[in-house]
């Protein structure tokens, strides 16, 4: 009893990473239709970063993922104006896009090996040793402190897409496009800012994981299953499905671990991925 | 040309290729050359269903995994033959083993395909962006089943002892020679195959979906039973290139053979080499594995992948056709002056 509860707070914590993970390619793949497979590429580049300047400075991972939002967001507008350029405006973005942003994993992953080998990375902070315990129920703050700052970020993301003009326009480009450009509106610029958007969460969900775990080049690869896998079965485009999905996996995968041992973990998004894709393509909060 | 006497010529080249290496007699280049070879198959493969369907498949790891895999648990029933094969069933297939490499290429194939038809059932029948999402979690997902399969070694690894050579017909050929023909042989298979497609109804097929899969539908095209054909062949020639991997290497480990090196030069290779046509996976391999030979004797491992990322960026952004593409723009530029 006292393990399977553990194991459901466990998941419903690394849950609420995986939310992290995942707002980032809801915004590109669900809003935008940019399959932007690197996005977990681009993950493990913000948590090297934050390890950076952790073991340079000191500063604490999450407020230095913060002072480099601006910059993921810049390379987000950046990657985003060649993507148009290159395939969105051809109308080749099936093929060639999702071979472009292959490249782009495949480069940030063998650049950072080459930078940093292949070693473990981790950062410091107050919160990263002590686990607080109420009753049997065991909260490592290393897991909760990602967890409330995830669920904040894409609470503050939901309310900007819901409340504010340019969040609205990023909603209205991924309703339909067309009518867009009919009312006189660029929808390549706000597809250009949510692009950007969608990138800086990378710079959060990477100091997320280097705090949660210890990093090295190859495990972005593990978050790609996943975080399509909550992306989909949350409905493609809705920040509160995902957040449902990614909680739901993070219950099913701790489950498993429990249970089973952690090296079936992995295999359990592909299975939530396929029965989705095969029962509900809509997934749980879809339109 | 007609099929057939592509194929012939495919064979001759083949024989031909394999006559020139045993003059030069280095082992290097038999060594360094099923490698290229190797990536040939590969690219031919995924060049099917990627390049003529438009689908893209990131699984090819996967693939050829399980491939190198089949190979792997065969080779362990074989050599322990008396202990996994018993009962009446054992003492009926106790004859056929221990397999030939072309044996085990063959099955390799058959299982790789039916692993690529279910797949593709599940996945295909909604947009190409999912089957191809798919692909990336399946590999993932069977790293995880090998690694927890302790049959086949689980995440130690497993060895396979190869002989060192084996008899010809009166003269003695070097295991890695003998390897070497067999994947000359697949290339020119794949090759073949590929060719017989692109000139078939199939291909027509194929290219519809590529160009508009609504409109396809519309007039009339099974598109589901296309793609699932080309998912099958594309996976099995994939587990086909798989099948010899571990009398090659000798040491088959999880990580090495789920290694992202082969999803990203299958795709690198047609794509820098142009997709439409039998012609351009080959030169893409060709020119793209044999620099990554010399890269990595030269400089290290680690940069030549980093180089194949970047041409692939490079050529998808610029040179969308590939080479192939720049080939035929230069000639029609020519022409039209």
């Amino acid at each position: 009893m006292d393990l399977l509860i553990n194991a459901i707070v466990a998941g419903l914590l690394i849950g609420g990473f995986y939310a992290a993970v995942t707002a980032g390619i809801s915004i590109s793949f669900g809003m935008l239709d940019i399959v932007n497979i690197a996005h977990p590429g681009f993950i493990i580049l913000g948590s090297y970063i934050v390890y950076i300047i952790n073991a340079t400075t000191g500063a604490d991972p999450v407020a230095a993922a913060i002072v480099m939002l601006p910059v993921f967001y810049l390379l987000g507008m950046g990657i985003y104006l060649v993507y148009y350029a290159a395939f969105e405006r051809r109308g080749q973005e099936a093929l060639r896009g999702l071979a472009f942003f292959f490249g782009l994993l495949f480069i940030t992953e063998v650049g950072l090996i080459l930078v940093f080998g292949v070693d473990y990375r981790y950062v410091e902070a107050r919160y990263i040793g002590p686990t607080w315990r109420i009753g049997f129920v065991d909260l490592p703050l290393r897991m909760l402190v990602p967890c409330v700052v995830s669920l904040l970020m894409v609470l503050g993301l939901q309310l900007f897409l819901m409340k504010s003009f340019i969040g609205r326009a990023i909603q209205a480009v991924a309703q339909d496009q067309l009518a867009l450009q009919l009312l006189a509106a660029d929808p390549t610029r706000i597809k250009r800012m949510a692009f950007g958007i969608s990138m800086a969460t990378a710079a959060l969900a990477g100091a997320f994981l280097i705090i949660i775990q210890p990093v090295e080049p190859s495990v972005g690869r593990e978050y790609i299953g996943r975080a399509f896998a909550i992306c989909v079965l949350g409905g493609m485009g809705s920040l509160p499905g995902a957040v449902i999905a990614a909680m739901l996996l993070g219950v099913v995968e701790s489950f498993t671990a429990t249970f089973y041992g952690p090296s079936w973990a992995p295999a359990v998004s592909f299975g939530f991925l396929l029965a989705t894709l095969a029962v509900r393509p809509a997934g749980i909060l879809g339109r | 040309m007609r099929p057939w006497k592509f194929s012939l010529l495919m064979l001759a080249a083949g024989a031909g290729v394999f006559a020139l290496a045993l003059a030069i007699r280095s082992d290097y280049l038999f060594f360094a050359g099923y490698v290229v070879l190797q990536f040939i198959v590969l690219a031919t493969a995924w060049n099917i269903l990627g390049g003529y369907c438009g689908y893209v498949n990131f699984g090819t790891a996967a693939f050829f995994a399980i491939g190198t895999y089949t190979t792997v648990a065969l080779h362990k029933i074989g050599t322990n033959s008396g202990r996994y094969l018993s009962g009446t069933l054992g003492e009926l297939l106790q004859p056929l083993f221990p397999l030939s490499v072309l044996t085990l290429v063959i099955l390799s194939g058959a299982v790789a395909g039916v692993i690529g038809l279910g797949m593709g059932y599940l996945t295909l029948r909604l947009r190409g962006v999912f089957f191809a999402i798919a692909t990336l979690a399946m590999a993932v997902v069977l790293q995880t089943l090998v690694i927890n399969w302790d049959f086949v070694g689980g995440s130690r690894g497993a060895y396979i002892i190869r002989d060192e050579s084996l008899p010809v017909v009166g003269f003695k050929l070097g295991y890695v020679q003998y390897l070497f023909a067999i994947m000359l042989l697949l290339a020119a298979v794949a090759i073949s195959v590929a060719r017989l497609i692109e000139g078939s109804r199939l291909g027509y097929g194929f290219a519809t979906i590529r160009d508009d899969e609504m409109a396809a539908e519309a007039a009339g095209v099974p598109t589901l039973r296309l793609k699932l054909i080309a998912t099958t062949i594309s996976g099995a020639l994939m587990g086909m290139a798989g099948a010899p991997y571990p009398y090659y290497i000798g040491y088959v480990e999880p990580a090495g053979t789920f290694g992202l090196q082969y999803a990203v030069n299958s795709i690198a290779m047609p794509m820098i080499g142009g997709t439409t046509s039998w012609a351009g996976p080959l030169i893409g391999a060709v020119l793209l594995g044999s620099m990554q030979q010399i890269a990595t004797v030269t400089i290290s491992s680690a940069v030549n992948l980093l180089l194949v990322g970047v041409l692939l960026v490079v050529f998808v952004v610029i040179a969308p056709n590939g080479i192939m593409g720049l080939v035929l723009d230069w000639q029609h530029a020519r022409r039209k002056p």
